[in-house]
């Protein structure tokens, strides 16, 4: 039995040690937005973070989460959206949206880290792929979230609901 | 047995178990019959809601292109009702068959999923509207032309009563449908021709399980499969003696084709499929190579006895005695989709003898066929729920390879629902590929510089014999092989196009448009033609197209907007293709860079488009900017080989997707002119390669004939 401290919930499951947490995750948490895409490090589909950092989920064995915050797309909204999520809605950044949550995790562990980033660390940072060709939109929403985040009372659009 | 009733058996099985995140599930459908109250279907498109919401339903799948939006904007534009009470439901291809294909073509490729539907999605939505006020009307007993509807609400002119949508739906619903309707003129439009959010973005950023790799339903086991690595293998034996100890395996299925674990995670079914020790039987091509494929088609080109797919003229004599003659062979490799989401279905077999099925699929009327076909049941007992799609790009439509899989998986557990993903691996080598292919072309100019005569060869397989086989071919022509060459717009008097018909045994597929190699080779070949006739680029082309054709205005308006002839900054350089196709035209240029050390870096690509008609601006320049990338990818990076009759390319990091810092800037140059329907999610990919291939000649000197770039080498000649 392993201990895991998802979203600020904790959770027991029987599985492997070895198990990726990304299959944790989706076949035993039930927690289907994060995404597989290759399964090797190689695309960010399956992009979470573990006490504050980006990491690909596809390949972190599950035991080495044990004790650490997970956060995964489906606890990054609190009360409202979080700035990412808003200006992706804005900016109208995803096309199918399948790589979107792992790009979404990204960019918001990248603000996180650096408030107000320039292009080369978005560059930098957003090494997830896409095969439907939204970086351009990536990157001008990132930019834009920023910006939300440091008005301070800004306006936030839509609801986590 | 109905689909409603089924999908209300979920929801009991769910709320029954203990609801929570353990059942959780999530359909692309608008809720039933929330509160009690009922909505009404006032006809197969149009649902409406006592309280004014509108459903509208869509009968094509979304791939991230933007029709599910697109098609709702256009329905809902006749129905003048209130945008933001709009939401979308996918059609039900079950209930599309009871109901005799009332909603028209579930098919989503070729890019037609507006063009192809927007006559009757429009009318649907006038005819619900004109239902809607002649209910009113009843009501009030006054002539249905005293009436005016803004936003959803109906208003007697004279009197000043009103009346909502929600209010008389049902009413309306029992009205016999009017038998014409006038559609709105587009400079009219109120909601369509404008950007409106696209309805399935909200989910997808709160990562809502909206895809088909997400389904989850009570006692749901997960599948991986192995196919034989050798197109057209078999299995011959296997030991899964280990496999089947592994914790949570409950199943080791063996097909002829392929091998599949069953277990109770995906990850579980995954590693026990990879401890199986398979003997595959390759059948006759396991020597298959990228040598054996290049020499099939260098046989073909030599073929004398070719059909021809265009003749104008008489392009030997042309050619002979032309001033000057270019000759040149160019060529493409096979490649993968790559959707970012794997080949998925899941499928439970019923108690009750109903068979329901989920995935991503770009056609939900075919993948109920083969459901069915595979079951072994009616059509009417097999119900397919669409899934959004993560990517399709003509990988999840012609081929349901995925959707018989899953069926015949499932089939193997009856009462249990199974989930069938690939992994990357198995998706990589297991596509229906873009067609790799080799073409020559001769080129005779006359003493002015003139082109007289376009004499192309063609060796390329054919997609239909794959998946249409049944398909009549005149001549054994496959279109999209010969496309761009068999019906250049450019006013050249003697034309030939031959087609040599080598399929070999990769499969092959509809790759986002296919036929696009040959927008490659065309429009690098007129380039080397415009500078063997010592012209620029584009007088050469404009000089070929008469005024008014619609190429014409595309390339004037790139030309325009990327300051075609204007000096360019230190390093930077042009190049421009011509293209049109899918219903639209197009024109492109590419502004690169190549370093001392010859490695190219596009900074900005210039696209202009007509489509005729614009029904979402900013989901149009969305397409265009997933056709640059997807164009670029392959374009830079992109190749699947052949060795020992199997794909060499496995995942991303031999397979390499374009990544965020290479993304150049991309203007999309709008110009409906009106008058036809074209398409947005294949065109703007057609003018990349060239563009980019022209660019990199007027940067280094040096002609691109074969893709991808990274094995040219770039530094100046
Ligand atoms: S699935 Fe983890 S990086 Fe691709
Ligand atoms: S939005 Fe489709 S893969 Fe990124």
């Amino acid at each position: 039995m392993l201990k895991l401290n998802v979203n600020g919930r904790s959770h027991t499951v029987d599985v492997e040690p070895e198990m990726p947490l990304l299959w944790v995750l989706r076949d035993h948490l039930n927690l289907r937005g994060t995404k597989y895409g290759c399964g090797m490090s190689l695309c960010g589909a399956c992009t979470v973070h573990i006490d504050g950092v980006a990491v690909e989920s596809c390949s972190l064995p599950v035991s080495e989460a044990v004790g650490k915050k997970i956060l995964t797309i489906e606890g990054l909204a609190k009360r409202d959206l979080h700035p990412i999520q808003a200006a992706w809605i804005e900016h109208e950044v995803p096309q199918c949206g399948y790589c979107q949550t792992g790009m979404i995790m990204s960019a918001a562990a990248l603000l996180d880290k650096k408030p107000r980033p320039t292009d080369d660390d978005i560059d930098a940072a957003m090494t997830n792929l896409c095969r439907c060709g939204t970086y351009a939109r990536v990157k001008k929403a990132i930019h834009a979230a920023a910006e939300m985040r440091a008005l301070p009372g800004a306006a936030r659009k839509g609801t986590a609901s | 047995m109905t689909i409603t009733l089924s999908r209300r058996d979920f929801m009991k099985a769910s709320a029954a178990i203990g609801g929570g995140l353990a059942l959780e599930f999530w359909f692309p459908v608008a809720a039933k019959a929330a509160g009690g109250v009922s909505s009404t279907e006032v006809n197969a498109w149009v649902v409406i809601h006592p309280d004014d919401r509108v459903v509208i339903r869509i009968a094509r799948s979304e791939m991230g292109q933007g029709s599910y939006t697109a098609l709702a904007q256009l329905v809902a534009e006749e129905l003048d009702c209130d945008w933001a009470k709009v939401s979308a439901e996918f059609a039900s291809p079950n209930e599309h068959i009871r109901r005799k294909r009332i909603w028209g073509s579930m098919s989503t490729g070729g890019s037609m999923g507006i063009r192809g539907s927007q006559d009757y999605v429009r009318k649907a939505g006038a005819s619900a509207r004109e239902m809607l006020v002649a209910a009113a009307a009843a009501q009030w007993q006054v002539p249905a032309n005293e009436c005016s509807v803004d936003k959803g609400v109906i208003t007697h002119v004279l009197s000043g009563r009103k009346l909502r949508y929600g209010q008389v739906a049902g009413a309306a619903a029992k009205l016999t449908p009017p038998s014409d309707v006038k559609l709105r003129d587009s400079k009219d439009w109120k909601i369509a021709g404008k950007s409106m959010h696209r309805l399935d973005i909200p989910d997808k950023v709160l990562g809502k399980p909206v895809f088909g790799v997400d389904v989850a339903l009570p006692g749901m086991l997960h599948a991986s499969i192995a196919q034989c690595p050798v197109f057209g293998g078999k299995v011959k034996s296997l030991d899964a003696r280990i496999a089947e100890k592994m914790r949570g395996v409950k199943k080791v299925l063996r097909e002829e084709n392929f091998i599949a674990v069953i277990a109770d995670s995906w990850w579980r079914a995954d590693q026990a499929l990879n401890k199986i020790v398979v003997e595959w039987d390759v059948g006759a091509h396991g020597n298959a190579s990228n040598e054996t494929i290049a020499a099939m088609f260098r046989e073909g080109l030599a073929d004398p006895k070719l059909p021809q797919a265009r003749k104008l003229g008489d392009t030997d004599a042309a050619l002979a005695s032309a001033a000057k003659v270019v000759e040149a062979e160019y060529q493409s490799p096979y490649l993968n989709h790559a959707t970012m989401e794997p080949q998925t279905c899941t499928a439970w077999f019923k108690p009750d003898g109903f068979l329901e099925v989920w995935t991503s699929t770009q056609n939900g009327e075919a993948s109920l066929a083969v459901a069915a076909e595979t079951a072994g049941l009616p059509q009417e007992k097999v119900e397919v729920h669409k899934m959004m799609l993560g990517g399709g790009f003509g990988r999840r439509g012609g081929s349901q390879d995925f959707v018989r899989q899953g069926v015949t998986i499932a089939k193997s557990m009856p009462g249990v629902p199974v989930k069938l993903m690939w992994s990357r691996q198995e998706d990589m080598q297991h596509g229906f590929y873009r067609p790799a292919s080799m073409v020559r072309m001769k080129g005779g100019l006359d003493a002015q510089g003139k082109l007289v005569a376009l004499h192309t060869r063609i060796a390329c397989p054919s997609i239909l014999a794959v998946l249409m086989p049944e398909a009549p071919l005149k001549d054994g022509i496959d279109f999209s092989a010969v496309r761009s060459f068999n019906d250049a717009p450019y006013e050249i008097p003697n034309q030939q196009v031959d087609y040599a018909r080598r399929n070999g045994h990769v499969p092959v597929g509809f790759w986002r448009a296919p036929g696009q190699q040959n927008a490659f080779y065309r429009e690098c070949f007129i380039d080397e033609l415009a500078s063997a006739a010592g012209k620029d680029p584009l007088d050469f082309r404009l000089a070929m197209l008469r005024a008014g054709d619609k190429n014409r205005l595309v390339l004037e308006a790139v030309a325009k907007a990327a300051a075609w002839g204007s000096p360019m900054p230190p390093g930077l350089h042009r190049g421009l293709a011509s293209i049109d196709g899918f219903g639209s035209y197009t024109a492109m240029v590419v502004e690169l860079s190549v370093s001392a050390k010859g490695v190219a870096k596009v900074h900005r690509v210039i696209v202009a488009i007509d489509s005729g008609y614009v029904v979402n601006p900013d989901t149009c320049r969305a397409q265009a900017e997933s056709n640059v990338v997807y164009g670029l990818s392959a374009v830079f990076q992109q190749e699947n080989n052949v060795r020992n009759g199997r794909i060499v390319e496995s995942n991303f990091h031999n397979f390499r997707l374009m990544p965020l810092p290479d993304m150049p800037k991309v203007e999309t140059v709008l110009v409906p002119t009106g008058g036809f329907w074209g398409g947005h999610g294949e065109p703007a990919i057609l003018g990349i390669a060239p563009a980019v291939c022209n660019a990199i000649f007027a940067a280094t000197g040096k002609r691109i004939r074969s893709l991808p770039l990274k094995h040219h080498d770039l530094r100046k000649a």
